[in-house]
C-alpha cells in the first residue's frame, strides 16, 4: 500500500477525533477502533511497520492509537481457501 | 387491456383526486354509497362502480369543469351541475342516466366530433381513445354538422388550411398531432400541477385555443418540457402519442414493475405485446412516485435492445489481445481457474468484488456471499463507497443506522425544506415534482449549493435562500446553522431531553456557540453571507416541520461523514424527527444504493449493517453458509486498487458497475485494474472497466428477471420479468455459476429463495417475502414481527440507537487547495436526461438533450481567460487533464468551473482526486482544484484513451 496514502488517510482520522470533547487516551481509542472496524488487516500491518520505522509525518495521535493495535499476521491470508 | 391480477392493482382513473374529509353518504342512481368529504361526485360515482362519460377530467390532477360531458342531475339542485366540479353532500340524491343528461351528452359529443378527423382505424389511440370510448359511452350515432372551418383538414377547398397545424415530432419519444386536439387542457394542467415545469399552455381563445409548447416559434423540443411524459399520460387522444405506439400498436398486456434508475424508485407499467415492451407508464399506485415518472424511466428503457448490448461471454488472456466468444462453460472455468490460481499464490485475500446498486437486493446478496462464502474474504464493496458511504457512517453514529428517515409522502406535510448538495430537479425528478407541488401550496425553501441549481427558482417557486457556498465548506455552514439555532434560542429542548443525550447535547450546544462557528467568522470562507444563513437558520428552526433532503454534494468531501452528523445534530435539535413532514432524507443516486448497503456489500459489514468483528453475527451466517466468516474487514472499492498497485489483489469480480469511468483519478483505476490478472466484468455492455477485462460476462436488464430494488425511503418494491433474458442467465443466476464453477454448491431457482435467505439471517427483513410484496404492492423496512406492515417513518418513539447522539463537527479544510496553478475549484454533477456513466442513456434517444459534457464557467473567469462560449477549454488537476467545450452561466460563482461526468471521451474523472472522507473512503468528487484554458480539441490523454478503448474492444466472433 502506497504509504503516502495511508498517513493522509489515518491523520484525517486523528483530525477528526481530535476536535472530539473526549479525553487524549479515549480519543486514541476511538482512532483505534475505527482503524480495526474499517481497515483492512494489510493497511493496518502497512501502518505499523511504518511506525516501527519512526513513523515521520504521522498525527501523534495515531501514533498513540496504532500502540493499542495488535499488528494484524500475515499468515492469516496466505492460507488457501478451505474449500466451500 | 389485460393486468396482472393484484388486489392493489386497481389503477382506474376515478376522475378527480382523492380528498381526506369527514365521510360523506350519498345516493347516486339508487346506490347508496359513503365517502370522504370533499370527494367530487364523479369520483363517488366512479367508486360506486358507476362511471360518468368525461374528457376534461383525469384523477392526475384537479376537476376544470370545461367537457361539460359529465353533468349530473342532482335532487333538489336546478340544472346540471358537472360531476367533476360538483362536491357531495351528506344526503345528495344522483342520478347519472336520465334522458335531459343523455341528449345534453350526445349534443356535447357532437360538437366535439364535428372538429376531429374520422380516422380512428388507422389512429394510433385506436383502441385506447378516451373520444371514442365517449362517443360509443354516450351513444353518438349521427354528426349533424356539414364540415366547415376545423383544425384537422391540412387543406380545404384546394386551399392550405390556416388553422391546421402539422404535427410536432421534435421530441424524441412522443408527438404532438394538433389536429386531435380536443382542447381538455389535461395536458396542461398535467405540466403544471404533477410535472411543475409549466412548459404547456392554450393560447389563443374559443375557436382559436390551443395548447403550446412556450411561444409559437418553439416546438417541443425547443420549448421548456421536460420530457416527463405527464402530458402524454393525461391526454385522452392521440394529440400527445409515445412513438413507440405509434409504430408498434396499442399494447395488449402489462406487468407492474420498478425503475432501474434513480433512488426515487417509481413504479411502473411495463406495457407489452408479446415479449415486446411498446410503453412504461408510470404506475398510479407505486407509493414512491404516485403516478408521476421522468424522461429516464417513462421513455429511456431502449439501451436494453440497443446494438452494443453484449450476449455471448468473452474471454482473453491478455488485455492487449481481442476478445474471444466462447461458451457460458468456458468463460466460467476460465474465470474460476484463474480466481482459484490467484489465491493460491496470493493469498486468500487477493481477490474481491463489486456488487452493483443498478442489479437488484437479491443479486446483490449473491455477490457479497459469493466473497465471504466462496472466495472466503471480506472484500466486497459497492459503487455507495463512492456516493453515500458517509450516510452510512453518520446516521449509524448519530441516529443507529443507516437510513433516510422518511417516506417520500412525507413531503406533503413538509413547511420547510433544505436541499444541501442535492439537485433533485435533475437527478431525483419526480421527488422535486412532489416537492415542488408542496412548495407552490406554501411551503418554504432553503438551498444549500455552490451552484444555483433548477430549483433555486423555476416557474411558481423560489427558494426562501440560496446559500451559494464554496465547494468544501459544508460543515462551516451546517455548524454555523446550529450556532443561530443555540445562541438565538431557537433549539427544541424538549425534544432534546426526551429523545437525546442530554448531555451531549449541552456539550454540543457550548461547541457550537462558540465565536469561532458564528455565521459572521464562518462568511470569510464559505461566502455564505451572515445575514442570509442567520435568516435560513431562523426559518428552519421556526417554520414547522423542517425537513432536510441531501446528495453526494453533503457526501462526496474530505468531511462528508461530518457533514452528514451535522445535519442529523440540525435535525435533532429542532425536534425534525419521527413524525410526518421533517426528517432526514438522503437522496440516493441508483436505484439500489439503498438495498446494495442493506444486503451487505460493505466490506465491513454482514448483511443489515452488522460488523463481521461481532460473532454472533457471523455466527448466524455461518450457519447459514457453512463457512467460517473472516472477523476482519476487508479493502474498499479505493483500497482495492491501491492494493492492486502495491501486488496484493490480482483479481476482481465486478457486477454492474463502470469504475473506470465513475471512479475518482481514472489513471490511478486505470492502474489499478491494469495491474490485475483476473477482471471479470458483469454487465450489459463492453463498459470502460471491460477495457481492462479478461472475461465479460454478459448481464441482464431490469425487464428480463425477477427480485427486489429498494429505494431511498427504504421501500422493498418487485421488479418483475417481462421478457426472456436476452444472455440466457438472469445476473443472479450468472453469479451463483461462477460460484458453483469455484466449488460452491448453490442451488437457488428463483429470487424468491434468496430473499427467504434474506429474511431469515436479517432481523430487519424478517418480515419480507415475495408473498408479502404481492400482497402488500411495497414494504419498507424494518418488516419483521414488530413491523409487520413494515415502516414508512423511523425513530418515531425513540432512535433505533437509545438516545439520539450529538457529535461534534469542527470544520477541517480539505487539503485540495486552490493555488496559482490552480486557481479554481471543480464541482461535477448530473444533469436531467442522463445517468450516472451513461453506459444506459448514452444508449438512448436522451442525447438529444445531452450529447457531451460541457463545463460551467462564470462569464468573469472565461474572459480573463479569453474564453467565448462553445469553445473548446483544457480542464486541468494535479490529477491530470481533459478538453471539453466551455459554456458561460452565472449559474456558477467566481471561482467555481462545474460539469458532468456522463460521457467516457470527457472523463471528468481524469480530473478528480484522491483525496476522501475521513471516515468511509469516499472519494472527494466535489472538490478539485483546476485550471481552465483555450484548447484546439481534445488532449493527448484523451486520444490515447480512446484508441486504447477501441483497440480493447475488439471482438473475434466464435468458429461455428
Amino acid at each position: 500500500m502506497k504509504i503516502e496514502k495511508l498517513i493522509h488517510m489515518a491523520n484525517q482520522i486523528a483530525g477528526f477525533f481530535a476536535t472530539q470533547p473526549i479525553s487524549e487516551e479515549d480519543k486514541a481509542v476511538q482512532i483505534a477502533n475505527h482503524l480495526s472496524d474499517f481497515w483492512d488487516p494489510r493497511m493496518r500491518r502497512a501502518l505499523h511497520d511504518y511506525l516501527a520505522q519512526g513513523g515521520a509525518g504521522l498525527d501523534p495521535l495515531v501514533c498513540t492509537a496504532m500502540a493499542q493495535l495488535r499488528r494484524p499476521a500475515s499468515g492469516s491470508e496466505d492460507r488457501a481457501p478451505d474449500g466451500c | 387491456m389485460k393486468d396482472l391480477i393484484i388486489p392493489w392493482s386497481d389503477d382506474r382513473d376515478l376522475g378527480t383526486p382523492a380528498r381526506d374529509g369527514m365521510p360523506v353518504t350519498l345516493t347516486i342512481d339508487g346506490q347508496e354509497i359513503t365517502v370522504p368529504g370533499g370527494t367530487s361526485v364523479m369520483r363517488a360515482a366512479a367508486l360506486a362502480g358507476l362511471s360518468i362519460p368525461k374528457l376534461c377530467a383525469t384523477d392526475s390532477v384537479e376537476a376544470f369543469g370545461s367537457c361539460r360531458l359529465c353533468v349530473v342531475e342532482i335532487e333538489g339542485q336546478r340544472g346540471t351541475p358537472a360531476s367533476c366540479t360538483t362536491p357531495v353532500a351528506e344526503g345528495m340524491h344522483v342520478r347519472t342516466q336520465t334522458p335531459k343528461i343523455q341528449k345534453l351528452r350526445r349534443g356535447v359529443m357532437e360538437l366535439y366530433i364535428s372538429d376531429h378527423p374520422l380516422d380512428c382505424l388507422t389512429c394510433a389511440a385506436n383502441g385506447a381513445c378516451e373520444l371514442q370510448d365517449m362517443a360509443g359511452a354516450v351513444g353518438l350515432r349521427d354528426v349533424r354538422y356539414t364540415a366547415g372551418q376545423n383544425h384537422f383538414a391540412p387543406r380545404q377547398n384546394g386551399e392550405a388550411n390556416p388553422a391546421y397545424i402539422p404535427q410536432d415530432d421534435s421530441n424524441p419519444y412522443f408527438t404532438y398531432d394538433p389536429a386531435k386536439c380536443i382542447v381538455c387542457s389535461r395536458c396542461v394542467r398535467a405540466c403544471e400541477e404533477v410535472q411543475g415545469t409549466f412548459a404547456l399552455t392554450i393560447e389563443g381563445s374559443g375557436f382559436n385555443s390551443r395548447v403550446s409548447a412556450g411561444t409559437p416559434e418553439q416546438d417541443f423540443l425547443a420549448s421548456d418540457c421536460v420530457s416527463c411524459g405527464a402530458c402524454v399520460a393525461a391526454c385522452p387522444t392521440a394529440t400527445l402519442q409515445e412513438k413507440s405506439v405509434i409504430e408498434m400498436g396499442t399494447p395488449q398486456r402489462s406487468v407492474i414493475t420498478t425503475c432501474a434508475y434513480c433512488g426515487v424508485g417509481c413504479s411502473f407499467k411495463a406495457e407489452l405485446n408479446g415479449d415486446q415492451l411498446v410503453r412504461m407508464t408510470p404506475y398510479k399506485n407505486g407509493k414512491a412516485n404516485r403516478g408521476h415518472s421522468c424522461v429516464k424511466g417513462r421513455f429511456a428503457y431502449g439501451y436494453a435492445e440497443h446494438s452494443d448490448r453484449i450476449l455471448n461471454p468473452m474471454i482473453r488472456d491478455k488485455i492487449s489481445e481481442p476478445w474471444r466468444e466462447v461458451s457460458w462453460d468456458e468463460a466460467l472455468t476460465f474465470a474460476a481457474k484463474r480466481m482459484r490460481g490467484i489465491q493460491e499464490t496470493f493469498g486468500q485475500k487477493s481477490i474481491g468484488v463489486i456488487t452493483s446498486s443498478r442489479c437488484t437486493n437479491e443479486e446483490t446478496y449473491l455477490v457479497q456471499k459469493l466473497a465471504r462464502a466462496v472466495f472466503g474474504n471480506n472484500n466486497t464493496d459497492t459503487c455507495a463507497r463512492v456516493c453515500h458511504s458517509p450516510t452510512g457512517y453518520g446516521l449509524g453514529q448519530t441516529f443507529g443506522t443507516s437510513a433516510g428517515t422518511q417516506d417520500f409522502d412525507s413531503v406533503e406535510h413538509t413547511d420547510i425544506a433544505i436541499i444541501i448538495g442535492a439537485n433533485p430537479t435533475d437527478g431525483h425528478p419526480v421527488f422535486a415534482s412532489r416537492l415542488k407541488k408542496r412548495l407552490r401550496a406554501g411551503a418554504k425553501l432553503i438551498v444549500i449549493d455552490p451552484r444555483r441549481t433548477d430549483i433555486v427558482r423555476s416557474a411558481h417557486i423560489e427558494a426562501a435562500h440560496h446559500l451559494a457556498l464554496r465547494p468544501g465548506t459544508n460543515v462551516a455552514v451546517v455548524t454555523a446553522m446550529a450556532h443561530v439555532i443555540v445562541t438565538e434560542g431557537l433549539a427544541d429542548e424538549t425534544f432534546i431531553k426526551d429523545r437525546c443525550d442530554w448531555e451531549e447535547y449541552t456539550e454540543y450546544a457550548e461547541f457550537a456557540a462558540d465565536p469561532r462557528h458564528s455565521p459572521e467568522t464562518t462568511e470569510k470562507l464559505t461566502g455564505v453571507p451572515a445575514n442570509d444563513l442567520r435568516a435560513a437558520a431562523r426559518l428552519f428552526a421556526t417554520g414547522g416541520n423542517g425537513a432536510i433532503y441531501y446528495g453526494l454534494g453533503v457526501t462526496e468531501h474530505s468531511q462528508g461523514s461530518t457533514t452528514v452528523i451535522g445535519i442529523a445534530n440540525l435535525a435533532m435539535m429542532t425536534g425534525n424527527i419521527g413524525r410526518p413532514g421533517v426528517g432526514v432524507n438522503p437522496l440516493r443516486g441508483q436505484n439500489n444504493v439503498q438495498g446494495s448497503c442493506d444486503m451487505g456489500s460493505f466490506p465491513h459489514e454482514l448483511p443489515g449493517y452488522r460488523h463481521v468483528k461481532n460473532a454472533d453475527v457471523r455466527a448466524t451466517f455461518e450457519s447459514a453458509w457453512g463457512v467460517p466468516i473472516d472477523p476482519e474487514p476487508g479493502l474498499r472499492i479505493p483500497n482495492m486498487l491501491d492494493a492492486a498497485v502495491d501486488g496484493s489483489f490480482k483479481g476482481l469480480y465486478c457486477q454492474g458497475e463502470d469504475i473506470l469511468q465513475s471512479d475518482p483519478d481514472t489513471k490511478h483505476v486505470a492502474a489499478g485494474l491494469a495491474a490485475m490478472e483476473c477482471v471479470i466484468v458483469h454487465d450489459l455492455f463492453l463498459n470502460e472497466t471491460a477495457n481492462y477485462a479478461h472475461v465479460f460476462l454478459p448481464g441482464s436488464s431490469f425487464l428480463e428477471k425477477d427480485g427486489t430494488f429498494t429505494n431511498a425511503e427504504r421501500r422493498l418494491n418487485r421488479v418483475r420479468k417481462v421478457m426472456a433474458p436476452k444472455n440466457g442467465y438472469a445476473d443472479w443466476e450468472v453469479t451463483q455459476l461462477l460460484a458453483n464453477a469455484m466449488g460452491a454448491n448453490w442451488c437457488y431457482t428463483q429470487p424468491a429463495q434468496i430473499m427467504e435467505e434474506i429474511a431469515s439471517t436479517t432481523p430487519s427483513f424478517a418480515g419480507v417475502t415475495y408473498a408479502v410484496l404481492e400482497e402488500k404492492g411495497s414494504v419498507q423496512w424494518p418488516c419483521n414481527a414488530d413491523h409487520p406492515d413494515g415502516t414508512p417513518l423511523m425513530h418515531v418513539d425513540g432512535f433505533v440507537r437509545g438516545k439520539g447522539r450529538f457529535i461534534h463537527t469542527e470544520y477541517i479544510a480539505t487539503d485540495e487547495k486552490t493555488g496559482p496553478r490552480f486557481p479554481l475549484l471543480l464541482t461535477t454533477g448530473r444533469i436531467l436526461s442522463q445517468y450516472n456513466v451513461g453506459a444506459q442513456t448514452r444508449r438512448t434517444a436522451n442525447t438529444v438533450w445531452h450529447d457531451e459534457d460541457v463545463l460551467e464557467i462564470h462569464p468573469h473567469d472565461a474572459e480573463v481567460r479569453g474564453i467565448k462560449e462553445g469553445d473548446f477549454v483544457r480542464l486541468a488537476s494535479r490529477s491530470g487533464e481533459t478538453a471539453l467545450r466551455a459554456t458561460l452561466t452565472d449559474r456558477v460563482s467566481t471561482g467555481i468551473v462545474y460539469t458532468t461526468f456522463h460521457h467516457p471521451d470527457t472523463q471528468a474523472n481524469v480530473i478528480t482526486t484522491d483525496y476522501s472522507d475521513w471516515a468511509t473512503n469516499c472519494p472527494e468528487y466535489k472538490v478539485t482544484a483546476v485550471q481552465v484554458s483555450l484548447s484546439n480539441g481534445p488532449t493527448e490523454w484523451q486520444e490515447n484513451y480512446a484508441a486504447q478503448a477501441a483497440r480493447s474492444r475488439r471482438i473475434t466472433p466464435a468458429a461455428e
